[in-house]
């Protein structure tokens, strides 16, 4: 049996994915967002150990809070890092009829090698994404995670030929992502791909800064408020702008 | 006249004062929402502005807006009073001035002194002269008979809280018989149980038994009097939604009148309402406008229900209580939901009127209540903060279907049963005891029995927990025999006749004690099973801190390790103070709840192994330790939905902050979720749930800038009631604010 690195779990996640939810945090992500909350889940190799099944008996301690919209979260760090303990876990989720959710930033994604065999395996597993778009230019992405998009896109856009439903994500930060012509391209991205149920935009927040302080890497957002709520209505109103499936 | 009982069904009610039956026979369940609400009336608003002026008066001189110093309390003490004669639907005020607090001498002429001069007031002398030269006050009769043990276990404060200065309160009268039957038929009722009271043999228990129904009618003679001063006659039954609210208010206003208890609940009063609001929308003779106007000026008058108290008193129950508990929901024993319009007329006063801790209103919840109701439950929640939740399905098959919370978590049957009110253990300060032999880690005293004190280096489980249990055993007697000497002196000092009037004369009693300290205890005995504790200790060789080595489960984390001792430990409780006599034949129950003494009791208890320092407070009712909840919300509520409420009938009190933005994106996300938590929090047996929803950002903002309009109403659930959280001492308001914030990250 594979065993996980995991970060942590919660056992009330209500904003990631519909209803009440177990959240499973694993740990290890590649992406270097600056603005990232949990940069305590970055390295690899690292945390506790959990099997598929110890997780699952952790989790369905919570089945009566979920009624029938509720059910797990895997999110990180970065879960597709771990994919091979993710088809574990969701095969046995599924067949315990409990609803798996998959928070990702989609950055490891390719249509290679082993992944992509263990990527669609996965999927035959999994009820909805919800994918991190950080930034549609490519350019900008790269300044405020150190990587590409185009990985990110590409998953986008297959989840799309494979019919999963999908829930986009984008964070707001003033000033790095919530120009116009920014979210009008990603409103045009978004438009073009039939699975999407649900856009959020998330305010960008500074309650996770302590932990950069606390890990000792500087933080190069200082200074930096929130967004308002125009802003972020704004944002909202335009991302839904163009056709969205939002219900 | 027209007939009282026009258009309703059933018999026996007719027949024996049963409300129930009425009940039963005669409420309309409804299954739709909010949307037929309606808005307050130009009338509310008058009064309500009214009354927000004087509360802002009242918070201005310091609490306490006026006093009365020479007229002493009582049903037909005073004349009629208002607060906008014109404008009232419902009248009847506790003094001759609204906010005015009364004199109420008989729990102890001290304290009511006292109450007086904290604030400026100086007491008629003639009035001492008479409560200690001529007439015997319920504390004095009190301390005539304790026990130099029981003088120091209240010195040392292993027990606090006692009613021994003060009204008992917890009995909840039936008021709804005064608009059902009137009094007369009450008389009559009571008359015929005096007739056939004892054989003639005079035991004890029948003098005190036919003293005590005398008085129950000389009461009830009082209570109506006491309306006609207000133009009305309440000696037959109500007609109509008007008589019914106000016949009720003044079996109420009697009982607030004359006794000054910690908690005075008005009980289960929506259901009945509504039969005679339905009865009156049916025959077009009532609006739905004119339907919740009434609701809100019933709720207003409970709103301003007020007792004067001393300054110790309110570090016990901070904010200025009264638990003016009212119940709303609740499923029927014949499996049908009991929620009516009214209920939603009653949580819909929290938004006419705005938020406010009283009436302490209290959803008795089951997930098969209507779903809309339900979800206007949780909007109210969301918006307001101000109610409470109680688990109907663990409630009713112990109490049936028509039974009252008597203060914030402890059900009573209504009109059957009343509760001798019994403060609370600190259990905490008892496993000190255990590990220091007897002497109290503050006062330096031997003031348990004298063992042999824990010597070794290290704690070792079987040790501790055969030294608790001896301590235990001694403090449960102790406790219980200091209880009974309480009631035993408040029922022949300061009689609740106007309550126990509109109760069975053949009553059922239950005798309520209380754990403080039970997280600290769970999480220091699951220290010293799995991690090691050592003991450091003064010169004396008193043990007065811990360092724990290694890690160790916390209760509040799902986890069975730390959780199977809080059940022990409840159990093994609850099971010592069954073993004693009991006053009265009482059933003796247990709570575990600590209202806000949770912050006095820590004050007075020194480190213990689970990590917590000296003298800090502790964490209020059956919540986790401070800091102990790693794993979310959902695991926390997990742990205490464990804890199996048939060893504590007399409540198990949980409070949880939520921030609003953890609970959903948007509101109705947010009241979705809170449904689903409540919906599995109480399916597993849970007992209580207190939700606030708000961030700790408001809480400091409100502790900095009290004077801001928005907190002038701005109310928090704590253990068990609600607060205005500006009329919070500011170290409990910082006691608020550091069991919130760790929650946020």
């Amino acid at each position: 049996m594979v065993k996980a690195y995991v970060h942590s779990t919660e056992s009330f996640g209500s904003v990631d994915g519909p209803g009440v939810r177990f959240v499973i945090f694993l740990q290890g992500c590649h992406m270097r967002c600056r603005y990232c909350h949990n940069p305590e889940t970055w390295k690899t190799g690292v945390g506790n150990e959990f099997t598929a099944d110890e997780l699952l008996a952790k989790a369905v301690r919570y089945r009566p809070y979920w009624g029938k919209e509720g059910g797990i979260t895997v999110s990180g760090g970065e879960p597709l890092l771990q994919l091979p303990f993710l088809v574990e876990l969701f095969s046995k989720a599924k067949a315990m009829g409990i609803s798996t959710c998959l928070d990702t930033s989609g950055q490891p994604f390719t249509k290679e090698g082993p992944f992509w065999d263990q990527f669609q395996e996965l999927m035959r597993f999994t009820d909805l994404v919800l994918l991190d778009i950080k930034h549609i230019d490519d350019e900008e992405h790269k300044k405020l995670t150190g990587w590409s998009n185009q990985a990110i896109l590409e998953m986008a856009r297959t989840l799309d030929a494979m019919h999963v439903p999908l829930w986009i994500r984008h964070v707001l930060i003033p000033g790095l992502t919530d120009k116009d012509e920014w979210l009008s391209r990603l409103a045009a991205f978004t438009s073009e791909l039939t699975n999407v149920e649900r856009i959020e935009v998330l305010p960008y927040h500074t309650l996770g800064t302590y932990k950069w302080e606390k890990l000792g890497i500087p933080y190069t957002l200082q200074g930096i408020q929130p967004p308002t709520r125009e802003r972020v209505e704004h944002a909202d109103a335009m991302l839904h702008g163009q056709g969205s499936k939002e219900h | 006249m027209r007939d009282a009982y026009r258009g309703f069904t059933g018999r026996i009610w007719r027949e024996d004062i049963d409300v129930r039956d009425f009940i039963q026979h005669n409420y309309t369940p409804y299954e739709g929402d909010e949307s037929f609400l309606a808005p307050p009336t130009d009338a509310t608003e008058t009064l309500w502005n009214k009354l927000q002026g004087l509360q802002k008066e009242e918070r201005e001189k310091g609490g306490v807006l006026d006093m009365e110093t020479k007229v002493v309390s009582g049903i037909t003490a005073y004349p009629a009073a208002y607060l906008d004669k014109d404008a009232e639907q419902v009248v009847g005020l506790q003094t001759d001035k609204p906010l005015k607090r009364a004199f109420m001498p008989y729990g102890g002429i001290r304290m009511a002194e006292e109450a007086c001069t904290t604030y400026g007031y100086q007491p008629d002398p003639l009035l001492h002269k008479v409560f200690t030269e001529y007439h015997k006050t319920h504390n004095q009769a009190v301390f005539d008979a304790y026990t130099p043990q029981m003088r120091m276990a209240r010195h040392t404060h292993i027990i606090t809280g006692l009613p021994d200065t003060y009204g008992r309160g917890r009995i909840v009268g039936d008021y709804r018989r005064v608009a059902l039957y009137g009094i007369d038929r009450l008389i009559e009722q009571k008359k015929y149980d005096l007739a056939n009271y004892g054989d003639g043999t005079m035991t004890d228990d029948v003098i005190r038994g036919r003293e005590e129904i005398s008085e129950q009618i000389r009461a009830l003679d009082q209570i109506k009097e006491m309306a006609k001063s207000y133009h009305f006659d309440i000696s037959l039954p109500a007609t109509n939604a008007r008589e019914a609210v106000q016949w009720l208010y003044f079996g109420y206003l009697a009982a607030i009148k004359s006794q000054n208890g910690a908690a005075m609940s008005v009980g289960r009063i929506s259901t009945f309402l509504d039969i005679y609001i339905q009865r009156d929308l049916d025959e077009g003779t009532l609006t739905e406008k004119e339907a919740q106007e009434l609701v809100d000026h019933l709720v207003l008058k409970l709103r301003m229900v007020k007792f004067a108290r001393i300054p110790s008193y309110n570090e016990l129950f901070s904010g200025d209580p009264v638990w003016a508990t009212l119940e709303v929901a609740g499923m029927g024993m014949d499996g049908r939901n009991m929620v009516t319009k009214n209920d939603f007329r009653f949580l819909h006063t929290l938004e006419n009127m705005g938020p406010s801790p009283e009436p302490n209103l209290t959803v008795l919840y089951a997930s098969r209540l209507p779903y809309a109701f339900k979800r206007y439950a949780s909007h109210i929640s969301v918006k307001t903060s101000s109610i409470q939740y109680e688990n109907d399905d663990v409630m009713r098959p112990v109490w049936g279907d028509d039974y009252s919370i008597c203060c914030c978590v402890s059900a009573t049957q209504t009109g059957k049963e009343m509760q001798f009110f019994g403060a609370r253990a600190n259990l905490a300060k008892c496993l000190l005891y255990a590990i220091n032999g007897g002497v109290d880690e503050k006062d330096l005293v031997q003031a348990g029995p004298e063992i042999q004190p824990i010597t070794g280096e290290y704690l070792q489980w079987d040790e501790v927990v055969h030294k608790f249990d001896i301590m235990m055993d001694w403090l449960a007697g102790l406790y219980v025999n200091t209880l009974n000497v309480i009631q035993y002196m408040h029922d022949r000092y300061y009689y609740e006749a106007a309550e126990m009037a509109l109760i069975d004369t053949d009553v059922r009693r239950t005798f309520a004690t209380g754990i403080a300290g039970f997280s600290h205890v769970v999480d220091s005995l699951s220290a010293i099973k799995y991690a090691k504790v050592k003991v450091l200790r003064n010169e004396a060789g008193l043990a007065v801190d811990y360092a724990v080595e290694g890690d160790f489960p916390r209760y509040g984390n799902d986890d069975d390790r730390a959780d199977d001792i809080a059940v022990w430990l409840l159990k093994t409780f609850i099971t010592k103070i069954k073993k004693h006599h009991t006053y009265r034949g009482s059933e003796a129950t247990t709570s575990i709840l600590t209202i806000t003494s949770n912050v006095v009791y820590g004050k007075r208890t020194g480190a213990l192994p689970d990590g917590r320092a000296a003298w800090t407070p502790f964490s209020p009712g059956a919540n986790p330790a401070y800091g102990a909840e790693k794993n979310g919300l959902l695991a926390s509520l997990n742990s205490t939905a464990k804890l199996p409420y048939k060893y504590a009938l007399d409540g198990i009190s949980n409070t949880q902050t939520i921030n609003p933005e953890a609970l959903g994106h948007s509101e109705d996300e947010q009241c979705k979720n809170l449904v689903r938590i409540l919906d599995g929090y109480f399916d597993q047996g849970a007992h209580h749930l207190n939700v606030n929803i708000f961030g700790v950002e408001k809480l400091k903002d409100a502790m900095e800038h009290p004077e801001k309009p928005e907190y002038a109403n701005f109310t928090i659930r704590v253990s068990g009631y609600a607060v205005k959280f500006i009329d919070l001492t500011r170290e409990q308001q910082l006691d608020v604010i550091s069991r919130s914030a760790h929650k946020e990250m």
